[in-house]
């Protein structure tokens, strides 16, 4: 289309799980349900220690304008209300539950009512609904920009462009219907011209699918499905608005001031599914894989699961685990331990024993920058982590500015391509806070 | 319950995972790339050719793990970086070069050039261009004693003693300063069926190391492309489209222009300041050898241009704009 394209990087995919249908993950005995899964003010505990609940029931809820309610994922007896280091270095509370495992629904799970935008926005934070793709931003605000009369387009974020996960893949072919029913229904009641789902090129048989889907509704003039280059990072908010619409978008602003409402493809198919059940969100399909993993799988996970019994479902570690993260190698978190309860916005699990994997996974300690520049040509925004990081051993929070470093997305390119081993994207973040410490002098 | 988790997991910051391309990687393939160079100086000059390049190798390695030993620095030899500046001394050396004269070089490349700057990546002209300078400097009749090629045009007549030869530029210069004086024609010297450094006799077999290295994305091709293109629009001049061949494949603008020019440490990061550079690299190298007293002027000029490019780098780096323009139907 003789568009230009932002520079990135060519990740190896490692995508092991896309030929894996997915399968559901036997209710475990216990969950650990955290009362802070989107960001903004935490919830506060509904129930308290013997207290029966059911599915969908909820237990967790505040006033706080950004925030999300969160519901049980199993029905059973509440053990305790108990705090928990969590993957940040914070302290959270958790409901933790023992399952009776009869999963019996809760009486308040029926499909909402909606006859207004008012209603609909309602209904989006009823469901528990946060971004998840990653930022857990509470859905019904991002619904609800202020100048909603000004935004004509949606964007789908179906780049899944991290290596290893299928999760949005496999949603693609196994529910394409509720991706539509959500583009609908967001659509209809924000008032949108267009939708585009951006989908990687390395993704045919889902592309196919999704079009064969629109086409069945007769929504071709509508939506669209945007092939995009199977390079890192095209999941990222502001490169895919760029290689969608065009449109730059710069650190800080939101999508709506350009015009446009982003969602993450299994935050609009769960919305689908919501306005037809009416069943909060309280299960995610996620991406077990790694080295450390007997049988990497796609499997449907009760939130609040522990880590450690959801890699049992996937049969167990064959090796020693090493390192566990919460999401993609690029941006996921290393976790401290597999006590850590499946959350909203988990899309994988991945484990490595550093076996065989080391050279590309154990990262090493940094050697001598050798001033190779490939850090400059991977970056999607034309920043200089070479420079950036001179100028941050400098503690020069002027030339940091100069060098644009409040625009970095911490997307890891950088410090993947970096034949040196540095910790560019890491560095970045900390000069961010030289630089946000010189100005708020 | 105590054990049913695992708790002693590695935490560090993401990225996790990284490209397989690391230091060692690309210093062993720009060796690779330097073989046929190497063999085509090897077939022409005989075994010592390899004798030395070995040596210097050797050195170099040596000096550098000598020196972190010492220093009690953290061992860096294993990056391969010392073996490649020595590959490149012994490349840019005529191969009858003493032994000991080599070893010197090798020195001043490793402690003094690289490792007293602060090692890897620190230093800020090229290790090998500054050691040929310096030998070329301090050993001036080792260096320029230029051993007969195994093909050579070079009769007797010319050559009675039929030990030393001369290079294209040595002849270019000692002549009347026209290609006449030149005994080898342009084909020679893009075989290599000529006198000089070991390394730098057969143009094509360093064009095809040199693409090797662009095809691997290991060099970008502006240095090498901007550098040799200047020596041919400025030979083009000089002496037409003959002249312009003469200057390209004469001489070390091509080992100079792909495999000493685009080192990393000492060139500029940014596109247009590799064009600079590059430009910069053949006006000098063209100046030198017209109007200097010198036949030769590559390893001048790259030096004079390292020594430039936190100057180059600082010019660009201030015109570089972050953050793409919005594209065409983009921002109204
Ligand atoms: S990629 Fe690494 S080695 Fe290369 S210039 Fe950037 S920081 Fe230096
Ligand atoms: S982490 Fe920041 S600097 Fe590095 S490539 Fe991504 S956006 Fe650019």
């Amino acid at each position: 289309m003789g568009q230009k394209h932002l520079n990135s990087v060519h990740v190896d995919h490692f995508k092991n799980t896309a030929a894996c249908a997915t399968e559901v993950m036997p209710i475990p005995e216990t969950v650990c349900i955290s009362m802070s899964q989107h960001i903004g003010a935490p919830c506060k505990p509904l129930v308290k220690k013997g207290d029966a609940v059911k599915v969908g029931q909820l237990i967790g809820d505040t006033d706080a304008f950004v925030s999300a309610p969160i519901h049980s994922s199993v029905s059973g007896t509440v053990k305790e209300i108990k705090t928990m280091r969590n993957i940040m270095g914070g302290n959270d509370q958790m409901v933790v539950i023992e399952t009776d495992g009869k999963q019996e629904v809760s009486e308040d799970v029926k499909p909402p009512v909606v006859d207004s935008f008012e209603d609909f926005i309602k209904a989006v934070r009823a469901s528990g609904l946060v971004g998840l793709g990653g930022a857990s931003f509470p859905t019904h605000i991002k619904l609800n920009p202020r100048n909603a009369d000004e935004c004509h387009d949606l964007i789908v974020n179906a780049a899944e462009c991290e290596p290893f996960i299928t999760s949005d893949h496999r949603l693609m072919l196994e529910n394409a219907d509720s991706i539509l029913d959500g583009m609908e229904a967001i659509m209809k009641w924000i008032d949108l011209d267009h939708g585009y789902l951006g989908v990687e090129s390395n993704k045919p048989d889902a592309i196919e699918n999704l079009n064969k889907e629109i086409a069945a509704r007769g929504l071709s003039d509508k939506i669209k499905v945007h092939v995009l280059r199977s390079t890192y990072p095209q999941g990222a908010e502001r490169v895919m608005i760029y290689e969608v619409l065009g449109k730059t978008m710069k650190a800080g602003e939101l999508p709506a001031q350009h015009g446009v409402i982003l969602s993450n493809v299994t935050t609009i198919a769960f919305l689908g599914q919501y306005l037809k059940t009416g069943r909060p969100l309280t299960t995610k399909r996620v991406t077990i894989d790694g080295s450390a993993v007997a049988n990497p799988k796609n499997i449907i996970v009760p939130i609040g699961a522990h880590i450690a019994d959801v890699i049992e479902a996937c049969g167990g570690y064959k090796a020693e685990p090493r390192k566990i993260l919460m999401g993609g190698p690029m941006m996921g978190r290393a976790i401290y331990s597999d006590e850590q309860p499946i959350v909203k916005n988990n899309n994988a699990i991945l484990a490595f024993a550093f076996e065989g994997d080391a050279k590309r996974f154990d990262i090493k300690e940094e050697t001598g920058c050798i001033k190779c520049g490939r850090c400059v040509s991977a970056c999607p925004f034309k920043l200089m982590p070479v420079s950036i990081a001179a100028a941050y051993d400098a503690k020069d929070a002027a030339k940091l500015d100069a060098l644009q470093v409040m625009q970095c997305m911490q997307c890891g390119s950088c410090s993947y391509i970096c034949p040196a081993r540095r910790p560019l994207a890491f560095i970045n973040q900390m000069a961010k806070g030289v630089v946000k410490e010189a100005q708020s002098k | 319950m105590a054990n049913k988790y695992h708790s002693n997991l590695v935490v560090s910051a993401s990225p996790h995972m990284v490209s397989p391309t690391d230091t060692t990687k690309i210093m062993g393939t720009v060796m690779l790339a330097l073989v046929p160079a190497l063999a085509v100086g090897v077939y022409q000059f005989g075994i010592r050719a390899l004798v030395l390049t070995v040596v210097c190798m050797v050195a170099c390695v040596g000096f550098e793990y000598l020196f972190n030993m010492i220093m009690k620095r953290e061992q860096t030899v294993g990056d391969l970086s010392a073996a490649l500046t020595g590959l490149l001394i012994a490349l840019n050396c005529p191969s009858s070069l003493p032994l000991n004269i080599a070893i010197v070089g090798c020195f001043c490349a490793i402690i003094v050039v690289k490792q007293l700057f602060g090692g890897i990546g620190q230093n800020v002209v090229n290790p090998a261009v500054t050691a040929r300078i310096f030998m070329f400097i301090a050993f001036a009749t080792e260096m320029t004693t230029w051993p007969l090629s195994r093909i050579s045009h070079v009769t007797e007549a010319v050559n009675p003693d039929g030990i030393t030869g001369a290079t294209a530029l040595g002849q270019l210069g000692h002549g009347d300063g026209t290609l006449a004086s030149v005994e080898y024609s342009n084909l020679d010297l893009f075989l290599g069926n000529c006198g000089g450094c070991i390394g730098e006799i057969s143009a094509i077999a360093l064009l095809i190391g040199g693409l090797f290295l662009i095809w691997k994305k290991i060099i970008s091709p502006i240095i090498p492309a901007t550098f040799i293109a200047t020596v041919f629009v400025l030979g083009l001049i000089w002496g037409g489209i003959d002249g312009a061949l003469f200057h390209i494949f004469a001489g070390g603008v091509m080992l100079g222009a792909f495999f000493c020019a685009t080192d990393y440490v000492t060139s500029p990061t940014l596109p247009m300041g590799k064009v600079i550079f590059g430009i910069g690299c053949g006006v000098i190298t063209m100046i030198i050898r017209i109007f200097g007293s010198y036949p030769e002027g590559v390893s001048f000029a790259i030096l004079l241009m390292n020594i430039l490019t936190p100057f180059i780098d600082n010019f660009c780096e201030k015109r570089a704009f972050p953050l793409p323009k919005p594209a065409k139907g983009g921002d109204k």
